[in-house]
This record gives structure tokens, sequence and C-alpha cells, in this order.
């Protein structure tokens, strides 16, 4: 077993124990976007091992559907932001791991409070606008759910970033189909997103396996390939919501439910400590 | 008046242009994003000589505020420019989510507020933004009362880490301010020395505040007269001393009644010690089309209307 393998059985234990010891949280996007978190903060992403705010020199990642805080939680910790036993505070009192990330609580990773939803692409432009001005060549990466593109204030930004050029940005939609009152289709059908995309003039990526690690890889580096070539980049990535339970899969029931005691054990049968639970 | 000399009518809204120009020569860091409206904004001058550091967003003031708050990370000093209505209630969960809870260092400068924004009546009016921006916590909301101190807070805002809501207007008023005048956020002026009421104004009221108490002193009455152009964090040093004094008090603001900077000084002296208060501001009402300086007649926004509400609250005592 690689060592992004173990940190991505890892990580989704972490999810599913810190959602279930509160018995709150969201576990199925969590679990979708494990393998793109994984890849990307250890296989992708330049990272300074201090945390700086204003990450002069080094790359950049937000995440705007910030519901799906377990797994950023996660892979911070296990990236050294902060300590791993840190995951226990998950959603309780006085802990900086609220269950949606901010940066009031000053915790190192997060540079950006998200959750209502719709903000984080603009945010995104704004970094990767001041790394222009400051003759910074790195990358800004931000995550958004395909529910999410419901909010308006998606769509003024990705117009934006393509007007003005913004090339420096790579945004990955997740793409499972799902949001808290069923499937996308049937609560607001975005029609084709690679399209709407492509006619507002950003350079696309289809993921059709955002489970598969090799995939999530390629992916990005083709996005890096393409970055500053006058095009924002955006990643289309099909994920399957709940991935690696096997019960959670592919169903939107899971998007904000925490396992009981029973699923916790069958989640956690489904993926071995490979390193250290917290 | 008092040693005040109107220098000569001008905007506020011109007051932040000079001012952004200014501190902008001086820090590098400085950005100004606007949404369509550089014109209106006074941002010409900065787009010009800044050309590299001005962004048009585009009709689209969500995003405006979004990227105002990414640029942030990188040290840049973003000055956001719309009108106050589309800079506030417009972009409410914005401002809440990425720029005030998440502890950003945007300057969110909104012209046109109040309802002296006049003819386009109150759609683009607003009178609202006050309380919408001080119930923020973190937020500093600064409301300057002329062309000097508009320029002054312009300057003094890049040197304050944190989120600010500068608050300006369209019409020209008198610019009376001293020019090197020190603005310092959170410390109130006393314009005037009194000790029988005291009136407490911001923004275009300022002006009639003085006028207000001239009027009193030729009837012998003598009134304190204290600008607060930071209504959060709130000078209460100033107005509880002033109150020990006089006992009493008038709140002039050109905004509602409701969420303005009376209602924090109605709260400042229920904490303290009782005294009575008189409100000028508009009374829960939307705005309408006019000519500024009618609109400010008849929603009770005028010399007038401080005067009698003096009179009112002198009785009270």
């Amino acid at each position: 077993m690689t060592s992004i393998q173990k940190l991505v059985f890892q990580v989704r234990r972490d999810i599913v124990r810190m959602v279930h010891a509160n018995n709150s949280g969201h576990p199925g996007g969590s679990l979708g976007c494990t393998e793109f978190f994984v890849v990307l903060f250890f296989d992708i992403m330049k990272r300074k091992k201090e945390f700086n705010m204003n990450g002069y020199d080094e790359d950049l990642f937000f995440l705007s559907n910030g519901h799906i805080s377990p797994v950023f939680y996660s892979v911070l910790a296990r990236a050294g932001y902060f300590p791993i036993k840190e995951l226990s505070t998950f959603r309780k009192i006085n802990s900086r791991l609220q269950g949606h990330p901010t940066t009031h609580e000053g915790l190192p990773g997060v540079r950006i409070a998200s959750g209502s939803l719709g903000q984080g692409l603009s945010v995104a432009i704004g970094a990767a606008l001041s790394k222009k001005l400051n003759d910074d060549k790195n990358i800004v990466y931000s995550l958004h759910g395909d529910g999410e593109l419901q909010e308006g204030q998606n769509w003024e930004a990705i117009m934006y970033a393509a007007a003005n050029k913004v090339d420096n940005l790579i945004c990955t939609i997740d793409n499972n189909n799902k949001q808290i009152d069923g499937d996308l289709k049937d609560v607001l059908d975005l029609g084709n997103i690679e399209s709407k995309f492509q006619s507002f003039g950003w350079f696309t990526i289809n993921l059709d396996d955002g489970n598969n690690l090799d995939e999530v890889r390629k992916a990005i580096q083709t996005a890096k390939e393409n970055c500053f070539n006058g095009k924002p980049v955006v990643i289309i990535m099909k994920t399957i919501m709940g991935n690696g339970v096997n019960y959670m899969m592919g169903s939107h029931k899971w998007h904000g439910v925490a396992p009981n005691d029973e699923e916790l054990e069958i989640a956690l049968n489904q993926n071995p400590e490979t390193l250290n639970d917290y | 008046m008092f040693g005040f000399k109107n220098l000569g009518n001008n905007d506020t809204r011109s007051g932040f242009g000079v001012g952004l120009v200014e501190v902008a020569s001086k820090n590098k860091n400085i950005v100004a994003l606007c949404a369509d409206l550089t014109g209106s904004l006074k941002m010409n001058d900065f787009k010009n000589k800044f050309p590299d550091r001005f962004f048009q967003i585009g009709i689209a003031e969500a995003n405006m505020i979004g990227i105002a708050a990414g640029m942030t990370i990188g040290e840049k000093i973003p000055y956001t420019g719309t009108f106050a209505n589309f800079s506030t209630g417009r972009v409410y969960d914005q401002i809440r989510q990425s720029v005030a809870y998440s502890d950003k260092n945007v300057k969110i400068c909104a012209s046109h507020a109040g309802i002296t924004l006049g003819e386009d009546g109150a759609t683009h009016q607003i009178l609202e933004d006050i309380g919408l921006m001080k119930m923020l916590p973190g937020m500093v909301v600064i409301n300057p009362c002329d062309f000097n101190q508009t320029k002054a807070a312009t300057i003094e805002i890049s040197k304050y880490h944190g989120p600010v809501y500068l608050r300006f207007g369209r019409p020209k008023v008198p610019n009376f301010i001293p020019k090197n005048q020190k603005f310092e956020i959170g410390k109130g002026i006393k314009l005037v020395e009194g000790n029988e009421v005291t009136i407490v104004c911001t923004g275009h009221l300022v002006w009639h505040a003085l006028e207000s108490a001239d009027f009193l002193k030729k009837k012998g009455i003598l009134a304190e007269v204290i600008n607060i152009h930071t209504i959060k964090p709130l000078d209460e040093e100033i107005i509880l001393k002033s109150l020990l004094k006089t006992g009493c008090i008038v709140c002039a603001e050109e905004h509602n009644t409701i969420g303005g900077l009376g209602e924090s000084i109605a709260s400042l002296i229920v904490r303290n010690k009782l005294a009575p208060m008189e409100f000028v501001g508009v009374n829960d009402q939307f705005g309408e089309s006019g000519k500024p300086s009618d609109l400010m007649k008849k929603y009770g926004l005028s010399t007038e209307s401080i005067i009698e509400k003096c009179y009112k609250v002198l009785k009270r005592k």
C-alpha cells in the first residue's frame, strides 16, 4: 500500500469517527472528496511547513463548500498544520474545528470562512489576483460542490475570472450530482456544467473518476500544465458521495447525517487503520 | 460660527477620491475595486494613476466583496466602492462570512448613503446601512461629515488592520473641518462647548447641528456639539462626560432612527446614567425621489428639527 493509499483509508476513518462522535457533520461529500484532498495536499501542492495567512511563494487552497469540513480538517491535521489529536474537538464547544471552517478561531491551514455557499470562488480569484500583483507564480486551488453552483455569485465570479484572464487558478467542482433535497437534476438541473464553463471562457477538464487516485493526479497535473495560458482552469470531477463506505455510497441521505455505533463499526471495518487514529 | 467657516461646498465622496489617491501613493498594497460606478465614487483619479491596482468588477457586488476578501491574502488592502445600498444590504452575507467573520482587512467604501442621493429614490437610497454594519462583530463603522473629514478618514483606515465600513454621500455640503485635523478612529470631536444640552451628530447633519447651536446660543441656550464620526467603536467617554454636564441629549443622523447612532447612544445611556434623549433621524420609513434639500426637510433632517428636538429634550430635564 502506498503512503497515499494509507492516507486515504486513514482520512476516511477520521471523517466517520469525527462525525459519529458528535452525531453531526457531513460525511457524504467528505468521503467523496477524500482522494482529491489527499492527492492535492500530499502530491501536488507546493506548501510551506509553517502556516502563514499570506501564503507567499506557495500554492493556496480554498474550500468553498465548507460543510465538508471533516475531510478538510483531517487532511490539514495529517499534513501537519495542527495536532492530529485536535480532530477529537470537532464541533465541540471551545474548539478551533468549527462545524464549518473559519479563520476566526485561528486554525492553521484555513484562510477563509466558508459554509454559506457560493462565496469561495470570488475569494480564490482575489487571492489569485493578489499573487499576480506580488509576482508570485504559484497556483490557487479551490473546491466547490456542484449544487453550490446554483448560487448566483459563482457565475459573477466565473464571468470575471475568464474576462480578466485569471489563469493562476484551478477550480474543481465536486460533481456527485447530489444535494440535500435529492438529485441535482430534480432539485435544480444545472444542465451541462462543462459547456457552461466553456461558454464563459474557461479551460475545462473532465475527471470521470474522482475517486481514482491516478485519475485525480492526472487531471490536476493537466490542469497545472494549462495554467498561465490566459484562461482559468476548471476540473469537473465526478465523484461518488460517501465513497469508501458501502452503505453511504451514492445516496444523498448521507449528506449531513452521522452513522450510529453499528454503522460506524461497519465503516471502520471497510477502512483499516493505516496510520494511527486520532 | 464657533470658529468654523464653510471653506466651500464640496461632496464627501470627493474627499474619499482624493484621500484614496493620497494614501495609495504612499502605500503600494492599497488596491481599489469598483462595481461599475467609478465616476460616482470619484475613483477615476485612482484608476488613472494606478491602473494596475484598480479592479473593475462590473455590476457584481457579491463577487467584488469576495474578491476583496481574497486579495487581503497576500497583504493587499482593498478599498471597495459602490453605493451604500449595494455595499451593505445587497452583499450582507458576503461581508458577514468572507470579510467580518474571516477577519479580513477590507475597507468597504460606500457613497450615496442616506436620503441625500436624492432623485433616484428609495431603491438607491439607504437609511439602514449603519445598523446593518454595526451589528457585525468587529466591524468599524465610520460616517464622516464633510470633504476634509472623509479624506482624513480614507487615509487613516489604511493604518487600521481589520474590516471597516466607510460611509459618505453625494451632495455638495459645507466643508468646514480644518484641513489638518487629526482623524482618530473611535474618537469623537467636541466642536462646541456648552452645558445645557448635548447634540451628538454624524455625517451631513453635523453642519446642521452647528447651525442649531448657533441659533440656540442667540436664544441664550448653550448647546454642546459633539461630532461622532466613528459610530463603532463608539466614543462612550466623550458622550457620558458631556451628558454629566448637560443632563439631556439629542442625536442627529441621516439614517433610520432604528439601528442608527442614536440607538447606540440610547443603549449607552441606559447602561450608565439615564437622561432624556431625542432623535433626529428618519422614522422607520423608506425615502423617495426629490431634491436632497427638500428631502432633508420633509424627513425631518434639518437645522429646524434639531432645534425643535433640543427644546423638547430641555423641557424633559
